[in-house]
């Protein structure tokens, strides 16, 4: 019978992502509730260093350390992983939903033949042992809960930023075992030529804490360093809505809503966004936000926690000189 | 170079989406359905392909008899012809569903390039590309922002947004692709072009068309089973802050500081 949790262990620039801690977070309470163990599985190319951290989290950590894994190809992780669950048949895998999540999940799903649930926000045990998933649908217009009755393991991913990352337990230590890699680097049938930074090499918006973002109501692309210099202070990543990207103000990959990124920050903020449908969908579920927009009539207002009916133009300024105060006393 | 656009429609980005009180879907009525905003990407992206270096470029969608006026656009868009997977056996697919029923057809047509979206705005899985990719034993690119091809090398060079950048990847043909924003700027299907798609091809395939057997297809081939649909949970009302500019601007620093404890 399958049996374990397992976690795919995400490395980015020579760290292993946040996301991965807060699955390993969520797949131990689910692996308690099982009573099976939890499992790491770290792929990459001089990744030894970061085997004992995942150690503190997981029962075992499987790793496989190989030139030919770095960079990440669809085609060398998906045979390293689906060999190790072949092997080890795990009742339960799960991914971030990042770009390698995304890229790769539906590749090993299918060839192990086994059900997926992408970009879930939460996940839970029923009472007859079958992971339950809660994912959006519809851009966050509606929810659904998503189950995996028969095959195995039962696979989600799941999106940064949603899950609580628990402190490790400093008792533990877990195994770490090493596993081969026989792949020829011939055999791969894509190959990463070129990886180009974004200036600035900013926090992507999918994985942001806050976002400051800006729409029609900023009037220009120049009129965005007022945003980036919010963020700045904030740390936080810029965004924009579909208005300020088709008007050419901001690149498509800061688009924030139903044909953009839907984002999960602790903090929005909207300035001069009015709240068309497909942007709400796309920021509904930030923990909390706050609009600011001349119009006091317009539909942000509705799902905004904190709001500002004024222009921007001379709000954002201020709130920026006022964090800079607040973060330098603390 | 002959491609293949995998499409869908979906309800319009624009539709409010209510869900039955049972839970056990939407509701349906009212809603204006169009094609999948990713999938006019794929379309366009064909059409410029075999614009370039000739070819046939071929639309295949799964779904309800409505699911035509979709393919109906495209081909007004340019596409040559069209497959319409069309029979209650294919509802309630999933992922993996959706694409072994894709490969099946797939499987009888000569191609270079299988072109998707990156993922469908109604139930956003973003799996059917890469599935499919796999039943047919092709590689994969996800999430392209430009495509280069080299027909004589058979290998395409594409562009795809990663967190914080992009990456340019060389991959041999056949391959599939998933299109993201950023990849061209779909056409608007021309008076003309209307006219022409009248008197193209749409071929229904159904499940005994697919040759599949029906306990491979729709809800009972599924892998995931949805057991229930909900609204999202409501947000309790928010605070509007009122005054001088100033002050307004403290105020909010400091609820988020000490109310909303997130700054």
């Amino acid at each position: 019978m399958a049996k374990g949790v397992w976690v795919f262990a995400e490395v980015k620039d020579g760290n292993v992502r946040k996301i991965t801690f807060e699955l390993l977070s969520q797949g131990r309470k689910m692996a308690q509730q099982l009573g099976e163990e939890l499992v790491a599985v770290l792929l990459g190319s001089g990744v030894e260093g970061l085997t004992g951290r995942l150690a503190e989290y997981a029962d075992k950590v499987f790793w496989a350390d190989d030139p030919v894994l770095s960079p990440y190809t669809t085609d060398a992780y998906a045979t390293v992983i689906t060999n190790l669950l072949r092997e080890h048949q795990p009742s339960i895998f799960l991914w971030g939903a990042t770009v390698i999540g995304k890229d790769l999940s539906p590749r090993v799903a299918t060839r192990l033949q086994t059900g997926l649930a992408t970009d879930c926000t939460a996940l839970s045990v029923g009472d007859d042992g079958v992971m339950v998933a809660r994912r959006p649908v519809y851009a966050g217009k509606a929810l659904v809960e998503v189950v995996c009755p028969v095959s195995r393991p039962q696979m989600a991913s799941v999106r940064p930023n949603v899950l609580e990352v628990l402190p490790p337990d400093a008792s533990r230590k877990g195994s770490i075992h090493k596993v081969e890699v026989k792949i020829d680097p011939a055999s791969l049938r894509t190959a990463v030529i070129e990886v180009v930074k974004a200036a600035g090499a900013k926090v992507d918006l999918t994985e942001a804490e806050i976002i400051v973002s800006g729409g029609r109501g900023m009037k220009g692309a120049e009129n965005f360093k007022i945003l980036e210099e919010l963020a700045e202070v904030l740390h936080a990543t810029v965004g924009a809505s579909r208005a300020a990207v088709d008007s050419g103000w901001r690149d498509h990959g800061d688009q924030v809503g139903q044909t953009g990124k839907v984002v999960t920050p602790n903090l929005y903020i909207a300035c001069g966004i009015s709240g068309a449908i497909q942007h709400l969908a796309g920021m509904g579920s930030s923990k909390v936000i706050v609009a600011i927009n001349k119009d006091p009539e317009a539909p942000i207002f509705q799902k905004a926690d904190y709001g500002i009916a004024e222009d921007l133009f001379k709000v954002v300024p201020i709130l920026t000189e006022e964090f800079k105060k607040l973060l330098a006393e603390s | 170079m002959n491609v293949i656009v995998c499409m869908k429609q979906v309800p319009d980005t624009e539709t409010l989406i209510r869900v039955k009180p049972d839970g056990s879907g939407i509701v349906t009525e009212d809603i204006k359905y169009v094609m999948n905003p990713y999938c006019e990407f794929a379309v366009e992206e064909a059409l410029r392909i075999r614009e370039k270096f000739g070819g046939q470029s071929v639309l295949i969608t799964m779904g309800p008899p409505r699911a035509v006026e979709a393919l109906r656009t495209g081909l007004a868009m340019g596409a040559d012809r069209a497959i319409h997977l069309n029979d209650p056996a294919f509802e309630g697919a999933d992922g993996f569903t959706t694409a072994k029923a894709l490969a099946e057809v797939i499987r009888k047509e000569s191609y270079d390039l299988i072109l998707c979206g990156k993922q469908a705005v109604d139930d956003d899985m973003a799996q059917v590309g890469q599935s499919l990719a796999e039943l047919l034993n092709l590689p994969h690119v996800t999430l392209i922002t430009k495509l280069e091809i080299f027909p004589d090398q058979k290998k395409a060079r594409a562009t795809r947004e990663i967190e914080g950048g992009r990456e340019v990847v060389e991959v041999t043909l056949p391959a599939v692709f998933t299109c993201q924003k950023g990849l061209n700027e779909p056409r608007y299907a021309s008076l003309p072009g209307i006219m022409k798609a009248k008197k193209k091809e749409i071929k229904p395939i159904n499940l005994a068309a697919l040759g599949l057997p029906a306990d491979q297809v729709g809800s009972a081939g599924a892998k995931i089973k949805i057991r229930k649909y909900s609204p999202p949970p409501s947000r309790a009302a928010g605070k509007m802050i009122s005054g001088e500019v100033a002050e307004a601007a403290r105020q909010l620093v400091k609820l988020l500081r000490e109310e909303a404890k997130v700054v």
